[in-house]
């Protein structure tokens, strides 16, 4: 793999760029793997990245339905955070944030990596409690964020209204080394690094079932034919239940659309994140100066990547009281993607009833910012048997009543 | 914007009219029931690209619950009937099997 660099650049100027190769090889699927993990999504991407690195596993398959980083790594608003109320949760996403830091120079390619900060707006007396509480349980994680005024808020953030009359800015949970990345370049990064280990990435390839033998998995059939396994890494999200049915087993999940749109492009405006989960809504604006914009998830189970339109309209007349100077935006696309929420709203890594298969989902609203946390976790999961960072996110903790109880901390109405 | 037709009131009601209710014809477990049982109660929801069967609330209308047979992969609604009842009725079933030949969802096919 040649190295990306600034000398690299002035080479091709050079030559017409003629210079430049695949950032990862097209591949046939050999006949067997020592692992092979279903999706090429930051998720799945991160997981085979972090047993090659990690662990020197590179006999890796990573098979995708459709194209690398088509599904909700392709679909969501980049936001990148960590200030979460519980220690386990705290614990992966911190890793995760940290991770985000040094990414573009740990895979030589450059995802964009923004720390603007994030403010999660106080806007009900309910909140203020919340995410003070949040920002005491930040500190003892070591998960730096602090509690601060509406003042600060609005020197952080001008555009904003903080006098609104149904929901006034009362003060913010700030966390100044959050941020946005590009998402579409986190996997692209990861696959041009993993294709560089020599594994295989395989667009286009369906499972279609996974063989067993006495417990044991030995490999899936796919549209491109059957491939053998050692070990199976199921990282699908939205399509999670779709998958462990194939392999024989049920996951505590429904999969509901979360939609997020952007607005025209328009000059600087904003140069934090904000989330205002009161009403439902938040905002930043991206590189090319779109104005990104996420809401809530649909009540009802969905598989069809495109969400209720009432609920675009109730994402942006909320957060127009914030932000008036968004009431003359036109919004330029809007998407969705299918989210796989559980019970309590935090993600499964964890083993499954079925002896070598892995399972990684129930990210739910927030699975970007915690991509390359949840590879370096899955990846020690998959390989050791056993990790600090997975303990608490088994499948199992439901019947054994362990809840990680997320549902207020998360940003996005459920 | 789905729109499902509610069989108490006989109103087409727009989706935000409508309070999703999530799975329908769970076994409501109790004393005596197993962990494994209670699991699925509790948890355990069936969540299938296709036909699903579920509980809806006609919320800002005449305020009953009622079900509804839908697919999760077209968004088609295959019909509603009564919240008062263990399964689907036969006429849903056999439209759903009109178009979706072998389906199965839980115990119902």
């Amino acid at each position: 793999m040649k190295r990306y660099s600034a000398f690299a650049i002035a080479r091709e100027a050079m030559r017409q760029h003629t210079g430049w190769d695949r950032a990862w090889a097209k591949r046939e699927p050999k006949k067997k793997y020592d692992v092979i993990i279903v999706g090429a999504g930051g998720h799945g991407l991160a997981t085979a990245y972090y047993l090659g690195k990690n662990f020197g596993i590179t006999n890796v398959a990573i098979l995708e339905k459709g194209w690398l980083g088509g599904g909700n790594t392709g679909r969501n608003t980049t936001i990148i955070r960590s200030n979460y109320l519980q220690d386990p949760s705290a614990a992966i996403y911190e890793k995760a944030r940290s991770l985000y830091e040094t990414m573009s120079q740990d895979l030589n390619y450059n995802v964009m990596f923004s720390p603007r900060g994030v403010i999660m707006l106080a806007q009900t007396q309910h909140e203020i409690r919340g995410y003070q509480r949040t920002a005491q349980a930040n500190a003892l994680q070591g998960v730096k964020t602090e509690w601060i005024g509406p003042k600060r808020v609005k020197e952080l953030c001008p555009i904003m209204n903080i006098d609104g009359p149904r929901y006034p800015v009362l003060g913010g949970l700030y966390q100044e080394r959050g941020g946005t990345a590009r998402h579409d370049a986190v996997a692209w990064g990861y696959a041009r690094a993993c294709s560089d280990m020599g594994m295989d990435v395989i667009q286009q390839c369906e499972v279609t079932g996974v063989r067993q033998e006495n417990g044991k998995v030995v490999g899936v059939d796919t549209s491109k034919g059957p491939i053998d396994c050692d070990k199976l890494g199921m990282v699908v999200a939205g399509h999670a239940s779709v998958l462990a049915e194939k392999a024989g087993f049920r996951l505590p999940m429904e999969s509901v659309a979360l939609q997020a749109l952007v607005s025209e492009p328009i000059k600087p405006c904003m140069d934090v994140v904000v989330m205002a989960n009161t009403v439902h809504g938040y905002m930043s604006q991206s590189d090319k100066g779109e104005m990104v914009i996420g809401g809530g998830t649909d009540g009802y189970n969905n598989y069809t990547q495109r969400g209720s339109f009432h609920h675009i309209e109730e994402t942006v007349r909320a957060l127009v009281e914030t932000f008036p100077m968004i009431s003359r935006l036109k919004m330029l696309r809007q998407w969705g993607g299918i989210v796989d929420v559980t019970g309590d709203r935090s993600p499964i890594l964890s083993k499954t009833p079925v002896d070598g298969i892995f399972v990684n989902c129930g990210w739910g609203t927030g699975g970007f910012k915690a991509i390359p946390g949840s590879g370096w976790a899955m990846a020690e999961l998959m390989a050791k048997g056993q990790s600090p960072l997975t303990d608490e996110f088994s499948m199992f903790r439901f019947r054994e009543g362990k809840f990680i109880d997320e549902s207020v901390a998360a940003g996005v109405a459920h | 914007m789905l729109i499902l037709h509610c069989p108490y009131c006989g109103v087409d009601a727009d989706e935000t009219d409508l309070h999703a209710g999530g799975q329908a014809h769970l076994k409501r477990e109790g004393p005596g029931s197993s962990d494994d049982a209670f699991e699925d109660y509790l948890f355990m929801r069936e969540n299938p690209k296709g036909v699903h069967f579920e509980r809806w609330r006609h919320v800002y209308g005449c305020g009953k619950w009622f079900h509804a047979a839908r697919c999760t992969a077209t968004l088609e609604v295959f019909g509603t009937y009564s919240a008062q009842t263990l399964e689907p009725p036969q006429d849903i079933k056999d439209k759903i099997s009109g178009t979706r030949p072998g389906w199965s969802w839980g115990i119902f096919k």
